[in-house]
């Protein structure tokens, strides 16, 4: 299996994705935002399909998209609270223009499926250095928030009255999730984020562990996850994507039962 | 007590042009233990967050130990109501931990210091026992504890504590009541501490701040909690009851129903 380049840089661009998943979906699960990468994805979504509809990189469409979203989002702070149906509008409707973009994008149908299911083996060299450096950008900024964050995650007002500024917070955070976002999708597709993003994360949390412990049992879990689904998918010729959401799954059941076991 | 902790100058906040805090005025001297009592909304958590910086006057001036107050000013240990529970499975000490210096940015590292200063506040609470227990599995009494740990970080001068009695049983209510004061006397901080109910203070106070539609009067309970200071505050006849050792605010007319009663205290 790892004779092959397509396979070695695939391990390669999954092992990336973990670094960030990790902390990233730690802090999303911790929040209460997991939500808030699935509508990334979503509106980072319409950015990809309009990018390749003209003839840009869909990466640099899609992050993009999931960044402006993200500011959207963090700008809007306590007003979206609450604020389902105007939140699954906004996602409709930027699925629905993506659709759209889709539908005249007549040169490249199968760069649709990738955008919405994720093409792992399909990443190239030039884009494994994107991926790359994308979690390089998402980690430093994750490690210059991440007091402030979590101080704000569990206290929000005793973290104001420390001076720390929520909303500046917030819109950082939510960039670094659009960032993360983007770089995922190309693993799973936008479809199927929260299956790298959260299901991991949320199994660290469920099991207690302390935060920089969590955020490392998250990423280890998320890297088992793309690892052994790509391994499955090899051997059983079952989309990566398949397994990786049924790993995400089974993860989280797991973890779930484990804790029910111990009476937590 | 000589210098003043807290000084309020003519205070006016609005909020959608109602006066949420409403012209007042009061000193408290370094040191007190004050009690700030009122209804729901009668403007004591806006009090809070405007001694805190956080909100801003419309009018009027405030200053903590003689300098204008500021957000992110250290001498003040800050205790919010609780809310629900964010992360259940996180650990009573990764919880405290997190108000830390959790103002500055970098990753969530404690060094050896720092980890002593985490177990001094949860002992100063009496909650080294909680210390390794999921958040989710403690009763209300106990994280306040925590949060009560997570105010004493940084050894605050003044401490603010925003309903610590809350959804408290009456025993446990007093017995916070006196962890708090011998807390405040060991350290020589100065406490307020709003609440619904007087009685738990009784004995504790050195002050009473009692707040009614946006109004406030200082003094000792003994100044305030008559019929006609009250009557004065809320602009509507009230009566103060005294039954053995404990005070209730009844509204004229209230009867004997808690239910028709701007009730301070409650029998137990």
């Amino acid at each position: 299996m790892l004779a092959y380049e397509f396979m070695r840089t695939a391990f390669l661009a999954a092992f990336l994705a973990a670094l960030v998943c990790g902390p990233v979906g730690w802090f999303l699960v911790l929040r209460g935002q997991s939500f808030a990468s699935h509508a990334l994805s979503h509106v980072g979504f319409a950015g990809a399909a309009a990018a390749l509809l003209l003839g840009q990189p869909a990466l640099l469409g899609l992050g993009l998209g999931a960044v402006g979203g993200g500011v959207a989002i963090g700008m809007a702070g306590d007003r979206l609270v609450g604020r389902d149906v105007t939140i699954g509008l906004v996602l409709s409707v930027a699925m629905g223009i993506g659709a759209l973009c889709l539908h005249f994008l007549t040169h490249s149908a199968s760069s649709a499926t990738a955008l919405l299911f994720g093409d792992i083996l399909g990443i190239g060299p030039s884009m494994l250095v994107w991926l790359g450096a994308l979690s390089v950008a998402c980690l430093l900024g994750l490690a210059i928030v991440a007091r402030p964050l979590l101080f704000a995650s569990l206290q929000p007002e005793q973290a104001e009255a420390r001076g720390v500024n929520l909303r500046l917070l917030d819109i950082l955070f939510l960039v670094i999730v659009a960032v993360a976002t983007a770089q995922c999708a190309q693993i799973t597709g936008v479809l199927l984020v929260f299956t790298l993003m959260i299901a991991p994360a949320a199994a660290s949390l469920r099991m207690g562990f302390a935060p920089l412990q969590g955020m490392g049992i998250a990423t280890l879990l998320a890297l088992l996850e793309g690892w052994l689904g790509l391994v499955l998918a090899w051997y059983t010729n079952c989309p990566t994507t398949f397994w990786i959401a049924i790993l995400g799954g089974s993860v989280f059941t797991t973890a779930t039962l484990f804790c029910r076991l111990r009476g937590r | 007590m000589s210098s003043a902790a807290v000084q309020v100058s003519g205070v006016t906040l609005l909020r959608q042009q109602r006066p949420v805090l409403d012209n007042i005025s009061f000193t408290i001297p370094a040191g007190s233990f004050v009690g700030v009592l009122g209804g729901n909304g009668a403007g004591k958590t806006t009090l809070f967050r405007t001694l805190l910086g956080l909100e801003k006057p419309s009018a009027g001036q405030i200053w903590i130990e003689g300098q204008p107050t500021q957000k992110g000013r250290m001498s003040i240990g800050y205790m919010p109501q609780v809310r629900g529970m964010v992360a259940a499975q996180l650990s009573g000490w990764s919880m405290v931990a997190a108000a830390q210096q959790g103002w500055k940015w970098g990753l969530p590292f404690y060094n050896e210091k720092a980890r002593t200063d985490i177990d001094a506040a949860l002992a100063a609470v009496d909650a080294q026992d909680l210390a390794s227990c999921p958040v989710g599995s403690l009763s209300g009494g106990e994280r306040q504890r925590l949060m009560l740990a997570q105010a004493l970080l940084d050894n605050p001068r003044i401490l603010l504590l925003d309903e610590p009695l809350a959804s408290l049983d009456p025993a446990r209510m007093r017995e916070t009541a006196e962890r708090i004061y011998a807390l405040a006397q060991a350290r020589g901080m100065t406490v307020l501490m709003s609440t619904h109910d007087i009685n738990p203070l009784m004995g504790l106070m050195d002050h009473v701040l009692y707040m009614a539609h946006g109004k406030a009067v200082l003094g000792r309970v003994e100044d305030v909690m008559t019929t006609q200071t009250l009557s004065a505050l809320y602009g509507a006849p009230v009566e103060v009851v005294r039954a053995g050792n404990r005070l209730f605010v009844v509204a004229e007319g209230g009867g004997a129903s808690l239910q028709s009663c701007m009730c301070v205290g409650h029998g137990a």
